[in-house]
């Protein structure tokens, strides 16, 4: 009894006692809708009718059928296209935030981020506005006289998501890039320096190793929610420049079939989970190569 | 707060039996035991690790022995929260809540007596009296320094009028000036109130000059339990000697005639009788290590300087502090040097390097200890 | 090294017009006098925004959007103190994968969730309103409570809380009296960080909500038509100088709590930067 009641007052019984609540939302909101959208995607459905006998159908149609597979190609494509670019376009923006910031690093942090407490369904929609056959860089460029024919291939495809997508996720690149530039001991580089290295030297050697998990963190928070994104492929991807959050979603409503849009889910969050255990197994690799 | 208990008062306020803690593998206290008595200042002293603030921590309640027992003042303290004991604790980084004011700070405990808003200023008032800080009410916590701090955080646990206070190190981060300043306040503080003062330190000087008793500690056991001049005069064990202040040690034979009669073989400085008080454990005949403090030594100026014993040394070393000078002298026919201190006294003079010098002693400055280890 | 320093500036310079460029363009076409939203520019006019003024359903959009921020930011944020409190105080059986569970909301794409959801919602026959988007978004939110909180509770000196007991107050009454004050700018920017993701969530309100609307839906509503695109306009930038503001605020509070928390302000705020 004794072993009992201290078990009760011991930190094990507070901290699960503490973490129940939040574990327990969790469980009802999270587990159980995940574990009913894996098994709905073994089920079928005619019309309104579910049923619920085992059935790989589903999982079959995702992954052959040509459209899909095009589709979830083009998503993966994006979705990479999009991390790169993001990244590459971040990282010298952090770079000199850190390094050339001086006092005002802060000041630049700040005007980093504003540009994104406004609404993102708007900052879509303006992109759309900026890209468009009659939009402000055609009208731009045209008043400028570097172009005599509207520019076509910048919107309702999959460049205008790439391009617009780079826009929205600037901000999570900066950041974890920056703060992981600023932990890197200056001394380092002087060391460096003073050993012969030139600045681009001394950049590849020590600088970009080890922000690199700045770098791979970035990449990972830009990447896995991309693949879902649904309102810019449908606000400026046009036909040809749809994800698979799209056809998700079509499969929900208006197709009704739910076990097809499951199992294009299920099927899209592994392929995204296995691209970045390979990434970061990759990762872990190359900077241990490099000895860092 | 004005009536002062007996300090010779022979209660028992905090009694420790057997009391053992283990930290996974980590055994922090390796049954302990001790009797604390009401009124006393009682002091653990050890080096980092010993587990005094283990100690310290289980009689407050924050941690439950392993094994043993701890009453306070007649109750078992088995399964009672640090919240219910009648115990208060001063922490090592005083742990001044930083949102609240100097006032808030010190009536914090007394907010669920419900005592009502002018008998709290009232208690308040009188406690920062106490602790010097009168006015200081309203001071937000961040604006004390840290001698300001160690005292609200006094005062904050004395308005609780607790059994016992419990003090983990409280002055050592304080700078020297103001920690003996501190040192001589606590006591007086502690005399003033009359409540038993159980405080850790690491600080050999400090325990002995504020104790009435201390409590030496080692590896998670108490090795010994005297006042100050006790453990000084009188170590239980060359590890407990050489822990406070300096010892020098000799090896010898230690010649039992019945039990009257003990004479220690210290070879070249001869066979010295002894008192069996000497011998802080009582030992057998055979090798033992003889302790003899550097102040117990002297060096002979005049020619009709006379001491009970007396042997030539040669210099090697001084060191001037002012107030006293410390010498290794080479004794013939001793393997190590021995340490000797001496006041610079007015018409004394510092012996020079290599100089030769007469060393003198008497035989009741030497203790008898036991030649292995603790 | 100057001209890479030179470069790196005007790099950095265009970088910022880049991500600046169509946040420009709210304040010049919500004062532009034309329902077509292009260049050339027309005359300034307020009249867009006198014209929301009139617009019912979007009061009522808004006044929902803030019914449901202020719910998810509310419950997300006590989610988060228990987590946070159990993850940086207690160690308990399966703790690591416990909290990795809480988080994972993080690393998935919002319309799984919403999808998700609404399968649940469905199967159990509940019927979709602001309370199943409040639901939604306190999932979303928590993971980023939790981040917030979780180094505030770990920075605090335990002695605080040891101190409080010795001096004879219960468990709870010293979270409320000792732990909470010093933990209260993390509470804040948690406040703030679920406050403000789910007044511009989309995708999980969109496929929650039933027949009342969050702001971020009625937009998506809106943007089919083109008159009514300079309202949009209008609004949009409304919403920015909101944001301005309120950040701004969130600063001012960061000085003054400094001094009270012992510093760890500037550490609990710093997080909401880095989330």
């Amino acid at each position: 009894m004794d072993r009992v009641k201290n078990w009760f007052s011991s930190d094990s019984s507070r901290g699960l006692t503490l973490i129940g609540l939040p574990f327990g939302f969790s469980l009802l909101l999270l587990a159980a809708p995940m574990l009913l959208i894996f098994f709905l995607g073994f089920w079928t459905q005619d019309y309104l009718v579910l049923d619920r006998s085992f059935s790989l159908d589903n999982y079959i149609e995702a992954w052959t059928e040509p459209m899909y597979r095009d589709l979830m190609l083009r998503s993966l494509g994006i979705s990479a296209a999009v991390t790169l670019a993001t990244v590459m376009l971040a990282y010298p923006m952090a770079y000199f935030i850190s390094f050339h910031g001086g006092n005002r690093k802060a000041l630049w942090l700040f005007l980093v981020t504003i540009p994104f407490w406004t609404s993102y369904l708007l900052r879509v929609f303006l992109w759309k506005v900026i890209l468009g056959y009659n939009g402000v860089l055609n009208s731009a460029l045209d008043w400028l006289g570097v172009i005599e024919e509207p520019l076509t291939f910048i919107l309702y495809n999959a460049n205008a998501v790439i391009i617009t997508l780079t826009h929205a996720w600037a901000p999570f690149a900066i950041l974890p890039i920056y703060v992981a530039l600023e932990k890197i001991d200056r001394s380092y580089l002087e060391a460096a320096r003073d050993l012969g290295d030139g600045p681009l030297k001394s950049f590849l050697r020590i600088t970009l190793p080890l922000s690199m998990t700045g770098v791979v963190g970035a990449a990972l928070i830009i990447f896995i929610p991309t693949i879902g994104d649904y309102v810019t492929p449908k606000l400026v991807g046009g036909k040809d420049g749809l994800m698979i959050a799209n056809m998700i979603q079509v499969q929900f409503m208006k197709a009704n079939n739910a076990p097809l849009g499951a199992s294009l889910a299920v099927s899209a969050m592994g392929i995204v989970s296995m691209i970045s255990l390979v990434f970061l197994a990759l990762n872990r690799r190359w900077l241990r190569k490099r000895g860092s | 707060m004005t009536e002062k208990l007996k300090t010779d008062s022979k209660k028992t306020i905090v009694e420790l039996n057997g009391v053992v803690k283990h930290f996974g593998e980590i055994v922090a206290l390796d049954g302990v035991s001790a009797q604390i008595r009401e009124g006393e200042f009682f002091s653990l002293l050890g080096p980092s690790g010993c587990g005094k603030t283990t100690l310290l921590r289980l009689i407050a309640g924050f941690e439950q022995p392993s094994k043993g027992n701890i009453t306070i003042d007649g109750f078992q303290m088995h399964g009672v929260e640090a919240n219910e004991r009648p115990t208060n604790m001063v922490f090592q980084s005083y742990a001044i809540f930083p949102h609240l004011n100097v006032e808030e700070n010190v009536g914090y405990g007394l907010k669920r007596l419900n005592l009502g808003k002018d008998e709290t200023a009232r208690r308040v008032d009188e406690m920062l009296n106490l602790v010097d800080l009168d006015n200081y009410n309203k001071r937000p916590a961040h604006a004390l320094s840290g001698g300001q701090r160690q005292r609200v955080a006094l005062a904050r646990s004395l308005i609780m009028k607790p059994k016992v206070l419990l003090l983990d190190e409280p002055l050592s981060s304080l700078d020297k000036n103001l920690r003996e300043q501190m040192q001589v306040e606590l006591r007086h503080l502690q005399r003033n109130v009359g409540i038993t003062f159980i405080f850790v330190t690491h600080d050999q000087e400090e325990a002995l000059t504020m104790s009435d008793r201390t409590a030496v500690m080692f590896d998670g056991q108490i090795v010994q339990i005297a006042t100050p001049q006790e453990i000084y005069s009188r170590p239980k064990s060359k590890r407990v000697a050489s822990f406070i202040g300096v010892m020098n040690f000799i090896e010898g034979q230690l010649l039992k005639d019945g039990d009257q009669n003990t004479t220690v073989d210290a070879g070249i400085l001869g066979n010295v009788k002894v008192n069996p008080d000497q011998m802080p454990i009582p030992l057998n005949s055979g090798p033992v290590t003889i302790g003899i403090r550097p102040e117990m030594l002297t060096l002979l100026f005049e020619d009709q300087d006379r001491t009970e014993f007396e042997i030539s040394a040669v210099i090697l070393e001084s060191a001037y502090f002012g107030d006293m000078t410390y010498y290794t002298v080479q004794v013939t026919g001793l393997k190590s040097p021995l340490t000797i201190s001496m006041r610079n006294t007015a018409g004394r003079r510092v012996l020079e390097d290599g100089e030769s010098a007469r060393v003198g002693w008497g035989a009741e400055s030497l203790v008898i200890l036991n030649k292995s280890e603790l | 090294m100057n001209s890479n320093k030179n470069t790196l500036k005007v790099f950095a310079y265009s970088y910022l017009i880049f991500l600046y460029a169509p946040v420009l363009l709210l304040p010049i076409f919500a004062f532009n006098d034309s329902t077509i939203i292009s260049f050339p520019l027309n005359s300034f006019t307020f009249k867009w925004f006198a014209g929301l003024t009139q617009e019912t359903y979007l009061q009522e959009s808004l006044k929902n959007s803030l019914f449901v921020a202020i719910s998810t930011s509310i419950l997300s944020t006590c989610l988060g103190i228990l987590a946070s409190r159990a993850s940086a105080r207690y160690e308990f059986f399966g703790k690591k994968s416990i909290l990795s569970f809480l988080i994972l909301p993080l690393f998935l794409p919002e319309i799984i969730i919403g999808v998700a959801l609404l399968v649940v919602l469905m199967q159990l026959g509940l019927p979709l309103s602001l309370w199943t988007v409040i639901l939604g978004h306190t999932l979303v939110c928590t993971p980023f409570s939790i981040a917030i909180l979780n180094s505030a509770f770990a920075n605090m000196d335990m002695s605080l809380e040891e101190a409080s007991l010795d001096l004879g107050e219960t468990r709870f009454g010293t979270f409320k009296r000792v732990i909470l004050p010093m933990v209260s700018p993390g509470l804040i920017s948690s406040l703030l960080i679920g406050f403000t993701i789910s007044l511009d969530e989309f995708i999980i309100a969109f496929f929650l909500t039933g027949t009342e609307t969050t702001l971020p839906v009625y937009i998506w509503g809106q943007l089919r038509f083109p008159a009514k695109l300079p309202g949009v306009m209008a609004l949009g930038f409304l919403m920015l100088l909101l944001s301005l503001i309120l950040l701004l605020l969130v600063e001012f509070f960061r000085r003054r709590m400094n001094r009270t928390t012992d510093g760890q302000a500037d550490v609990q705020f710093g997080n909401l930067f880095k989330t």
